[in-house]
């Protein structure tokens, strides 16, 4: 590479840099100074939207609500599919295929078409389940599920679980235990990436629960919004905040055992 | 898989061969195939067959009809227009900040940081984002407000952020992350040996991004655009929480449907619009299968 093309590429590079950083940044450091604004103008920066979040039995009611579905949606994620995966790929091997096309469906129906055909479905669910938020975690498990099952797909062929099963088959294990005891430790990395996506996920969704009426922590900030920008805006940033938090932890994770696993890909 | 263990993998696959017992295998992915079949099969046929529904029962097209409408059809199109728009920005600024990011050193921290930023930002939309720039170009926004300070006024000829160049620009925010992370694997497909091959027979940098890099990220880069065409189509959470009124694009038409109150000619309404948009999203994903396959070719 000649002189004149590589301080080219450095000033290329610097730019463009430098302008992308500033449209990332100027909107998220904006929040933080909307957050912190006094009443009337001219008025000092003050901390109170911020501290007044718990004043807001709603609000930290769908807080708390929020995390209890992420809580069940990323569990019931993994019950549901591992055990389906490790069986399909030991006993099923024709159905893979047939698995990934279900996982990764839900990435071609758009949320909004798939609330349209989950309205009904609801009906039913409330009948049976009653009419608890809790019940979203039903459709929360399809959202997640194609991140869910690159993570443990990732997770699964690092690890030679034909070989793993087979020793804990012939020592007479039985499946729960080879599923459970054997093949999951193996695989913890990916099993807490797919776990923290999940969370992180639930946490960020605002689609169905407002078009099915339940009030989540997304659709709480949303009304609120409309009543106190300030207050609304500091939990969305503190939403924002706690979903980095997550994310760093997921890359810290993702690191050390063994390969890293980037669910981001295709 | 390797073919090691074959026996015991196929002695569930194949029941009968050979006079084995049959076994019961398959009852193990019941439980995954019954729950996908309730939350995610039969909504979805319930759209298909509900979109062709009459309002007795039986097949109709009506609904189709339904989408004849000037105002439906005008939301088709600005939710079109809104894709394209925000796909093809999104895509050529995305090539340039990961092109910036993979001629950096290979696993220097300023790549790990843009990756994982880009991780999180691709998946940044909804309330957060339109708060975001609500609070950045709002009427009492952040820049809004610094730029009046230094007699520059933004909304001279109206306030667009709440309408369809808004949208647009909001929605770049997610689209060039996620086109960073789709490109970036294909960029890191170019080998740096090509361009000196190109040196080597006295071809200058224009030739080489003209016959040699530009043709073989082509298909890679069109199929990143299709697949940021179709998250924007599909996106609702972000506009509705920026637009609290009217329905300017496909999804806020579908919502308006669902919470009106006028009942069973909103519903089929409600499921041909989201038929359609079923049939747009499939058409583009389709193509961007194609793409990927050619990219593979070279760059895989």
């Amino acid at each position: 590479m000649n002189r004149a093309r590589r301080l080219r590429l450095r000033l290329f590079r610097t730019v463009v840099l430098l302008l992308f950083g500033i449209f990332f940044l100027v909107p998220i450091a904006a929040m933080f100074e909307f957050s912190t604004r006094g009443v009337g103008v001219g008025s000092e920066r003050t901390l109170s939207a911020w501290t007044s979040i718990l004043s807001y039995p709603e609000l930290t009611g769908a807080i708390v609500h929020s995390l209890e579905l992420a809580a069940i949606t990323s569990i019931a994620v993994l019950v549901l599919l591992l055990p389906t995966m490790i069986w399909v790929k030991l006993r099923l091997p024709r159905l893979a295929r047939f698995v990934e096309f279900i996982c990764l469906l839900p990435l071609t129906i758009p949320a909004i078409v798939l609330v349209v055909g989950l309205a009904p479905v609801y009906v039913w669910v409330t009948f049976n389940f009653g009419d608890s938020v809790l019940t979203l975690a039903f459709a929360y498990v399809i959202l997640v599920l194609p991140y869910a099952y690159r993570s443990l797909d990732a997770g699964l062929s690092a690890i030679d679980v034909r070989t793993l099963s087979e020793a804990a088959r012939s020592l007479g294990a039985g499946w729960g235990t080879v599923m459970i005891r054997i093949i999951a430790p193996n695989m913890s990395g990916s099993l807490l990436n797919a776990g923290l996506l999940s969370v992180a996920l639930v946490l960020g969704e605002f689609t169905i629960a407002n078009l099915l009426n339940y009030p989540n922590l997304q659709v709480e900030i949303a009304m609120l919004g409309r009543a106190n920008a300030g207050v609304s805006i500091a939990v969305a940033v503190a939403s924002l905040l706690f979903a980095f938090a997550l994310l760093t932890v997921l890359s810290l994770a993702g690191r050390t055992p063994g390969r890293p696993v980037n669910v981001e890909e295709e | 898989m390797t073919s090691v263990g074959v026996p015991l993998a196929q002695a569930g696959g194949r029941p009968l061969a050979g006079g084995r017992r049959p076994t019961f295998a398959w009852l193990g992915v019941l439980p995954f195939a019954g729950y996908v079949a309730i939350f995610l099969l039969l909504p979805t046929a319930l759209v298909v067959t509900g979109a062709f529904g009459g309002k007795n029962g039986g097949f109709s097209l009506s609904g189709i009809a339904e989408l004849n409408q000037p105002y439906i059809v005008h939301a088709f199109l600005n939710s079109l227009l809104l894709s394209a728009a925000s796909a093809l920005i999104g895509a050529v600024a995305g090539a340039l900040l990961a092109y910036a990011v993979v001629t950096g050193r290979p696993d220097g921290a300023l790549r790990r940081l843009v990756s994982s930023a880009c991780g999180v930002l691709a998946q940044f939309g909804g309330v957060t984002l339109a708060f975001a720039f609500i609070a950045t170009l709002g009427g009492g926004g952040f820049v809004t407000l610094w730029l009046q300070q230094h007699g520059a006024d933004i909304y001279a000829n109206g306030v667009w952020l709440y309408k369809l160049p808004g949208l647009i620009l909001v929605y770049t925010y997610f689209q060039i992350p996620l086109m960073v992370l789709v490109f970036m694997p294909a960029l890191d497909g170019i080998r740096p040996q090509w361009r000196e091959a190109t040196e080597s027979l006295g071809g200058s940098s224009w030739d080489y991004w003209r016959h040699v890099a530009g043709p073989l990220l082509t298909p890679a880069f069109a199929g990143a655009t299709l697949l940021l065409f179709a998250n924007a189509f599909s996106a609702y959470a972000t506009a509705a929480a920026l637009i609290s009124q009217g329905g300017i694009i496909v999804p806020l038409q579908i919502s308006n449907a669902l919470t009106s109150e006028v009942g069973l000619a909103q519903a089929t309404l409600a499921k041909a619009l989201a038929l359609g948009m079923v049939v747009v999203v499939a058409t583009v994903m389709t193509l961007y299968a194609v793409l990927q396959r050619r990219t593979a070719r070279w760059l895989g």
